[in-house]
Formats: C-alpha cells, sequence, structure tokens
C-alpha cells in the first residue's frame, strides 16, 4: 500500500492504495468519480481517457502512483457549475452521444485535440485524432460534427476571455 | 407538429446526465457489504473437468467462497435455456443438449466458466481465482461449420447426432424445381457471413443483494429486458418467484442484441449473493466479452436465382448452415429461420423461394441475435445475388432490381411476410439522385486514370421489425408473446409520468417518448418523465430489440393516452357543463369547442384527485394501462449506395460517398432517427471491411480483444448522406415502423458490391480486408 497525494478536479485528496492500482480504479473507486469508465483491458477504446497536467490521457494505462502530484481532471470537473463546457454542449446540440458510455472519454479526449490544434480543425484531422477512442453506437458521424462545432465554439470564448 | 411534438429534432433530455459524468451503470453501483466475483474459465474448446482443487484458492486473503459447477446442480439451480422451439423438416423437434451456468463435467468453448471466486476486493478475487487448479482432459474440438457436418466429426452432445440442431425448411420446394427448369438465366453464388462480436462499450455486469429476512433478490443487470430476465430467472433457473426478484436495468451502455439474453454470470451472482450472505458484484472486462457475449451472423450458404428471358425473377433457392456455437442461447433457434428465411424476397417479386436451414453446434461461444439477427444475413444474400445477377446478365444493377420491385401493397411473399406498405422505386431513385449515379462512369474513368479502382454499389433492403402479434410469433415456436404495455400516470398537479416495458440503452426513449405525449397534449416534454427498467416499478413488459421500442412500445404509450384523454374529458365536460364529445386537447388545455370555455390539464388532474366534483360512477385518480399486441410485423426498407476506391497496388478500400435513403414510416425525432441509422451503418460497413471473430483449428479464439478484432474507428468510416422517404405503416397508431437495425442490415451488401465492382470480381468474402482484396485482385 501506498498513499497517493495529487489534485482531482481541483481538490487536494490524498488515497491508500495497493501499488498496482490504476489511475483509473482510484478515481471510480475510492474518489466515486464514476463518470471515467473502463472499456477495454487493451488501452484501446478511450471509456477512461482524464487530462493530466492538461493532456489527454487513457487512466488505464497509468498506475495511480504515477499520477502523483499532478493535476487530474475527469469529466465532473470539466462544467462550471451548471454551465457546461463548451464542447458537453456541442454533444448534446449534435446528437453526439446514445447510450453515453464511450462519451466521458470522448468529451475529454476532444477536448485536448481542440486545445492543440487551436482550433484549426478539419473532419479528416477530427477523424485521425479520435482514432484512440472507440464508439459503437454514433458511427462518430455526429461526433465528427460536435468536435468540429465545439473548436469552433472554443474559441469563440477563448477570444472572449 | 409543436416544437416539442413529433416530428421535431428535440435534443435529449437523457444527455445532460452523460455528457457530465453522472450516468449510473451497474459497474457504478457500490452496496454496503459487497463482495466481488471473478470466474475460473476454461482455456479448452472442449474438455473434461477431472477436478477442481480450490484449497490453496481458500487461503488466500479476502477469499470468502470457492463455487462449482457442482454446487449449482446440488441446488437444483436451473440450466440456461432457449425460449424458441424450431421443428425441423421431418417434423422432429430441435435437438438440443443441457447448458449449466458453470460446467461440472464438460466444457464446450473456451470461456465457459467452471467455478467462481468470491473474496472481498476484486483484486483478491482476481489473485484467488489463479489459485484454483482445474484439471482438464481434453477432447477433439468442432471449431467451424464445415468442422462439425464433416463425417465423423467430435460430437458436442449426445442428443444432437451430426452436431446438427435443426435442419428446417420453409417455402415451395417443388414451385422452386420447376422455377429453374423453366430459367433461361440461373445466377449462383456461394456466400459466407462472417461471425461478429457485439462489442457494446459497456462491459457486461451485475450486482446481486440478497435479504435474507426478506427471502427477496435484487439484480442489477445490464440489460435489454429487465422483465424477461425476471421471468427466466423465476420460471426456468429457480433463483427466487417473480414477487421476491426485482431486476433493475439502470443506464446500460449499449446492447445490439447481446443485452437480451439471461447469462450465467448473472444467475450465479444471485446464487451466490444467497450462498455467501452479502451482495456480490461481477463485472466483466473486455476479453470475457469476447469470450461470453453471445456473438451474432455466422452463416454459411448456397443461394440460385432464377430468370426469364425478360429478367424476371422466376425463383430463389437458398441452402445455408448456421453456427449456433456450443448451446442454444436464448433466441438463437429462431434467428436463421424465421428472422432470416422469412425476409429472403426481399424488395422482390419471386413467385417461388425455397430455403433450407441447418443449425449446427461448434466448439465456439453461443450464438444469437445481434443487430438485425437473421435479417443482415438475409438481405446480405439476396443483395450480393441482385448485383450479381446484373453482371452475370449484362445489365445495370439498379435497372435489375427496378424491373423486379414489389409495386403493389398489401404483398403476400411465398415465405409467410405480408409486407403491408412501401416503395421501393421512391427509395432507389433518392439514393441515385443523392450520389449522382448517372455521373459515376466519368468519375471511374477518372479515378482509372489515377491509378485507382472506383467501385459502387447498391443495397435494396427490407426488414421486419416488431416481431409481432403474440399469437402468431406462438405459433411458430416463441416461448414468450411479443406485445408492449405503457403506464400512463397524471400526477396530481398535472405532470405525468410513462412507464414503459421498452428499455433504452442509447435508442433516446426518455425524448423520444415524451414527443409522443407532448403532441397529444401540448405540454412541454420537461413535464414528463419516463420510468423504465426496474420491474418493481413497470408491471411488465418484453424490452427493447428487434427495432421493436417505438412500433410496440410507442403505441403501446399512445392507446394508454387514449384512455387517460377519454377519462380526462369527462372531467372536463363536467367541469365546464358541456358535452364530452365538445372536448378538444390543444397546448394543454381542455377546451369546449367553438367557445372560450376551457379547464388546464393541472386543473383536471386536480380535479381527478380531489373527486370532489367527478360524474357520477367515475372512480377518482388519472392513471391508465394498456397492453398493445400489433396485428403484423413492421417493414422498413431502403437503398444505400456506395461508392469508393481501392488502390490495387495495397488492396486498401477508401470511400468516396455513402448514401442511405430510408422509409420508417412516420418520424417521431428525425436527430434520433438519424443518430441511429449513422450507427447502423457503422456496424454494417464494420462487418463488410473490419469485422470477423476468427477461431484457429482447435476451437481457440485468435480474436478477443480489441488488439486483434477491428472495431470501426472514426477514420475507417465516412460521413454519412441520408435522407428519408415516407410510407406510413398502416398497422399502428404512430405510423412507425422503427429505425435501430436498418443500417447495420443494409449496409454491408453495398460495400461488398462497390468492391466488387471496382476489382471486377464477384469472389469476394467478408471482411473484405485489404490483404484479402489485394489476394482476390492479384490472384
Amino acid at each position: 500500500m501506498s498513499t497517493v497525494k495529487l489534485t482531482v478536479n481541483g481538490k487536494a485528496v490524498s488515497v491508500d492504495v495497493e501499488d498496482r492500482t490504476l489511475l483509473v480504479h482510484l478515481l471510480r473507486e475510492n474518489l466515486n468519480l464514476t463518470g471515467t469508465h473502463v472499456g477495454c483491458d487493451t488501452s484501446q477504446c478511450g471509456a477512461c481517457v482524464v487530462h493530466i497536467d492538461g493532456r489527454a490521457v487513457k487512466s488505464c494505462t497509468v498506475l495511480a502512483g504515477q499520477a502523483a502530484g499532478s493535476n487530474v481532471t475527469t469529466i465532473e470537473g470539466i462544467s462550471k457549475g451548471d454551465e457546461l463546457h463548451p464542447m458537453q454542449a456541442a454533444f448534446r446540440d449534435n446528437h453526439g452521444l446514445q447510450c453515453g458510455y464511450c462519451t466521458p472519454g470522448m468529451i475529454m479526449s476532444a477536448i485536448d485535440i481542440v486545445q492543440r490544434y487551436g482550433g484549426e480543425l478539419d473532419e479528416a484531422t477530427v477523424r485521425h485524432e479520435l482514432e484512440g477512442n472507440i464508439c459503437r453506437c454514433t458511427g462518430y458521424h455526429n461526433i465528427v460534427k460536435a468536435v468540429l462545432d465545439a473548436a469552433g465554439r472554443m474559441k469563440v470564448a477563448q477570444a472572449a476571455e | 407538429m409543436g416544437i416539442e411534438g413529433i416530428g421535431a429534432s428535440v435534443v435529449r433530455k437523457e444527455d445532460r446526465r452523460f455528457i457530465t459524468g453522472k450516468g449510473r451503470y451497474v459497474d457504478d453501483i457500490k452496496l454496503v457489504g459487497m463482495t466481488y466475483a471473478q470466474f475460473i474459465r476454461s482455456p479448452h474448446a472442449h474438455a473434461k473437468v477431472k477436478s477442481i482443487d480450490s484449497s490453496e484458492a481458500l487461503k488466500k486473503p479476502g477469499v470468502i467462497a470457492v463455487l462449482t459447477g457442482q454446487e449449482l446442480v446440488d441446488d437444483k439451480i436451473g440450466n440456461l435455456i432457449c425460449g424458441w422451439a424450431i421443428t425441423s423438416k421431418d417434423g422432429s423437434p430441435m435437438k438440443m443438449g443441457a447448458w449449466p451456468a458453470m460446467a461440472p463435467e464438460i466444457v464446450r468453448f473456451v470461456g465457459q466458466a467452471v467455478a467462481v471466486v468470491i473474496a472481498e476486493t476484486k483484486n483478491q478475487a482476481r489473485d484467488a481465482a489463479e489459485a484454483v487448479v482445474v484439471d482438464y482432459e481434453e477432447l477433439p474440438a468442432v471449431p467451424d461449420i464445415k468442422a462439425a457436418i464433416k463425417p465423423g466429426a467430435p460430437q458436442l452432445h449426445p442428443e444432437a447426432p451430426g452436431n446438427v440442431v435443426y435442419d428446417w425448411h420453409l417455402g415451395d420446394e417443388a414451385a422452386v424445381k420447376d422455377a429453374f427448369s423453366k430459367a433461361a438465366n440461373v445466377v449462383t453464388l456461394d456466400l459466407t457471413n462472417n461471425r461478429l462480436v457485439p462489442n457494446a462499450m459497456e462491459p457486461r455486469s451485475a450486482v446481486a443483494d440478497y435479504d435474507a429476512a426478506e427471502e427477496h433478490f435484487t439484480l442489477y443487470t445490464t440489460s435489454q429486458n429487465p422483465h424477461v430476465a425476471r421471468l427466466v430467472l423465476s420460471a426456468f433457473y429457480n433463483i427466487a418467484p417473480e414477487h421476491k426478484l426485482r431486476v433493475i436495468a439502470p443506464d446500460v451502455g449499449g446492447g445490439f442484441g447481446s443485452k437480451i439474453y439471461i447469462y450465467p454470470e448473472e444467475m450465479v451472482a444471485l446464487w451466490a449473493s444467497k450462498k455467501v450472505g452479502r451482495p456480490v458484484k461481477w463485472t466483466g472486462d473486455r476479453t470475457e466479452a469476447f469470450l461470453t457475449d453471445a456473438h451474432g451472423r455466422d452463416h454459411v450458404s448456397k443461394a440460385e436465382l432464377a430468370f426469364d428471358k425478360d429478367n424476371k425473377i422466376l425463383g430463389l433457392r437458398v441452402k445455408t448452415h448456421a453456427n449456433f456455437g456450443a448451446y442454444m442461447s436464448l433466441f438463437s433457434a429462431a434467428v436463421p429461420t424465421y428472422l432470416y428465411a422469412t425476409l429472403l424476397s426481399g424488395q422482390y417479386v419471386i413467385p417461388a423461394i425455397y430455403a433450407e436451414v441447418i443449425g449446427v453446434y461448434t466448439n465456439t461461444t453461443p450464438v444469437d441475435a445481434y443487430r438485425g439477427a437473421g435479417r443482415p444475413e438475409a438481405s446480405y444474400l439476396i443483395e450480393r445475388m441482385m448485383e450479381t445477377a446484373a453482371r452475370q446478365l449484362k445489365v445495370d444493377p439498379t435497372e435489375l432490381r427496378k424491373k423486379n420491385f414489389i409495386t403493389q401493397f398489401p404483398y403476400q411473399t411465398p415465405v409467410i411476410m405480408a409486407y403491408d406498405t412501401g416503395d421501393f422505386h421512391a427509395s432507389i431513385d433518392a439514393a441515385m439522385k443523392a450520389i449522382d449515379y448517372a455521373g459515376f462512369p466519368a468519375r471511374k474513368a477518372k479515378a482509372k486514370a489515377d491509378g485507382k479502382l472506383r467501385g459502387i454499389g447498391v443495397s435494396c433492403y427490407i426488414e421486419a421489425c416488431g416481431i409481432a402479434p403474440s399469437k402468431a410469433v406462438g405459433s411458430l415456436g416463441a416461448g414468450v408473446g411479443l406485445w408492449e404495455s405503457a403506464e400512463v400516470r397524471v400526477n396530481p398537479v398535472g405532470t405525468i409520468e410513462i412507464l414503459t416495458g421498452s428499455h433504452s440503452h442509447g435508442q433516446g426513449h426518455e425524448t423520444t417518448f415524451c414527443q409522443i405525449i407532448a403532441e397529444r397534449l401540448g405540454v412541454p416534454i420537461s413535464q414528463v418523465s419516463i420510468v423504465h427498467g426496474d420491474t418493481d416499478k413497470v408491471q411488465f413488459g418484453m424490452g427493447t430489440y428487434g427495432s421493436r421500442s417505438i412500433a410496440v412500445g410507442g403505441a403501446a404509450i399512445v392507446k394508454a393516452m387514449e384512455k387517460v384523454e377519454s377519462k380526462a374529458k369527462k372531467i372536463a365536460a363536467h367541469a365546464l357543463e358541456a358535452s364530452e364529445n365538445d372536448i378538444v386537447i390543444e397546448n394543454g388545455e381542455f377546451k369546449v369547442t367553438g367557445t372560450d370555455k376551457s379547464i388546464a390539464l393541472p386543473m383536471v388532474a386536480l380535479a381527478a384527485y380531489t373527486a370532489h366534483n367527478l360524474p357520477d360512477g367515475m372512480e377518482p385518480g388519472l392513471k391508465e394501462t394498456a397492453f398493445y399486441d400489433p396485428t403484423n410485423f413492421t417493414f422498413p426498407a431502403g437503398a444505400y449506395i456506395c461508392e469508393l476506391e481501392v488502390d490495387p497496388t495495397t488492396g486498401k478500400t477508401s470511400f468516396v460517398n455513402f448514401v442511405a435513403a430510408d422509409d420508417f414510416g412516420r418520424l417521431i425525432n428525425p436527430m434520433i432517427v438519424a443518430g441511429q441509422v449513422h450507427g447502423g451503418l457503422a456496424q454494417g460497413i464494420g462487418q463488410a471491411l473490419l469485422e470477423g471473430a476468427v477461431y484457429d483449428s482447435n476451437g481457440q479464439p485468435v480474436t478477443a480483444s480489441f488488439m486483434d478484432y477491428t472495431m470501426p474507428r472514426a477514420d475507417d468510416l465516412p460521413s454519412f448522406q441520408i435522407s428519408h422517404t415516407t410510407t406510413l405503416c398502416p398497422g399502428n397508431p404512430l405510423g412507425v415502423k422503427g429505425c435501430g437495425e436498418a443500417g447495420a442490415i443494409g449496409a454491408s451488401a453495398a460495400v461488398i458490391n462497390a468492391i466488387t465492382d471496382a476489382i471486377g470480381n464477384n469472389k469476394l468474402e467478408m471482411p473484405a480486408t485489404p490483404d484479402r482484396v489485394w489476394h482476390t485482385i492479384h490472384g
């Protein structure tokens, strides 16, 4: 057992976990942040994507101990109170989700994509960048639409700040 | 239509919880004192279980129990059932071997459970499972259809000689023979419909909680039909009587058929919860999903199509072998028979059809309904045949189809189905226009100049949704009725709850069903909520599969609403001192037509519950129930056209365009319908290009993770161009047909027809991987 100290969604936390514990299990089992999902055992599906120090990471591929001292943001931490993150709103408005299981990971990956490309995105780039997130419901059509829509919204939001 | 009524693309009410991480899936549930289950599974495709030694495992930290299949037998827990009985052509009933939830003696597929560890934590259960020593004696295995029917093949079940479950047929053999004897041309094709793994993104999970004081079980489970689960667990598996078992299917992360069935793990979790006196959670990992979720498709067929000299179809003869895997899953028997052969007429006038289906056992994961279930196999077969025929007869494939389209409705096919309505010319014309079919030869020539092989492929599918009526499916061997229930509760202040036996696991019922109410009453959908997925709340229902939710479940809501409205009108008429026949409902108000007198819904509801001033003899309250049993299936149909390019140097396929023109009858929420089409197309394209479950010659699954089984990714798929043509379904009060499976049914033939057009060779099987396409081009 080890004590892992990290910041999750802006709050400092200290958790005692077995050394083999993965970050996704720390989030789900110890912190009850069940929005981050597990969809595979091989780091393929991306349902577990969170941000570590601002970068999208598959939390099933990181030991909890490796995240010590870092700043982790999960799907529960991206809206400001009742105000949705532009990516969340874009997924809803474009019907970019059906069963909702892959959605948190999709949204966390998509935010990172838009941030990395500075909002200058096209369909082919979005499709290529989403390669690490699997969705079985939507055929990706509306997810791609949502990400492109959100890229515009995030640019506007950034300009306004 | 109001802004939130029928036909409005309202954004989904349920989305907020999913996009904020507040969805509540089974694995998110934690109960006080909960323990964790880890199954010990067979590494062999076929073996005798000689002994199970759990002595070391029981010494491991946190271990509470190690339970085996023999203890299930000792406790008289029933074997798994197949709920649809098929009779072979010789009149004998289908031949089934027993399927115990954990095998006490013989394992018949890799992944079959033999024991389970219950421990304090998931890691402790996993560690202990590795310490359970199972001594197996390997037996020769049957990996596929060809091996199963070979003379002298290893036998899976003594009940099924030759590994044959049934040898079934449908249609008029003599009439087909006669048709072929008169034929000017005969087209023949051997076809394989590849085995698929459903892979809903949420793995299956169960949390079972036994309350000893009340002798009552609660099961949270990833189910598409919690009431059917309770029925089967009670009536056949002896878990508990129905009133002592509550089944809850909360948010469920996709199903596609794979979550219809009641699997061994849910049964064992319930039983183990009573054994250990604590709640038990089991959540499968992805490899367990590959090994134990019911697979789909897996047909090998020979098809022959006879034409007269004018290219009119005279007859169709089909012989199909269907792989059931090692055991008969819940609805498996119906899939390659009544859900397959009955659709072989496609969109065409085919005077004579004869189909033989031989269902066989193999040492592989059980196979059952997966998105489309039988209908994709039928549609793929007839649409590959039509395209191949057009090439052989040297006519345009769209012209050959149009020449043979059914145009008069209702139309009785020679294989049971009576199509109620449709306009197949309208959908193919819409698709051809959308893709600029006329301009294709010029585009092909240009691609050729660039060194690419361009192809175009058409697929005109028809399917049957909302399997019904119950009397008819009963006569075909179904063990259940296929109606749906709805209860409409108008609360005393006018808000409304709809209780439905349908289950939403991504389909958007919480929005669509509210729109039906908004349309009828003129109230905002925010005043309406949908209750589903809990056997303690909803009395009974048949769940969601076969694109039945709107056509059957939605129609049941309409029927219950009619009763509510009738009573509410009587109350309103009484309050307004008017005739009931003069009351109309608009914008949430009950109005006396032709006057300015009205009373709002909340006041009518309040009057119903205060009961101070009701018409003489009327019972208080405003709540009604309806059980709706349709008169027929519904028949969604459409035309898909795919244009793509093949790189002859690599065999790689790239989409140029994919258009879909579907007729789903009336659309309640076009945005949600489009989403259903997109998802279905992705699965159909996945089957055509990427997906396929592979077993080696010993029955070892080679594709048991996302590393080995190619799931469609965003960059494998095009954006889709979809549109709708409309003929209203006459069989239900909404005029709806269902849209959940169409894409998966129609897409694969369009893709393969396009590739075979591009490469000029009809002999291509799915998945058409670059390797397979390259070898087909270069030999």
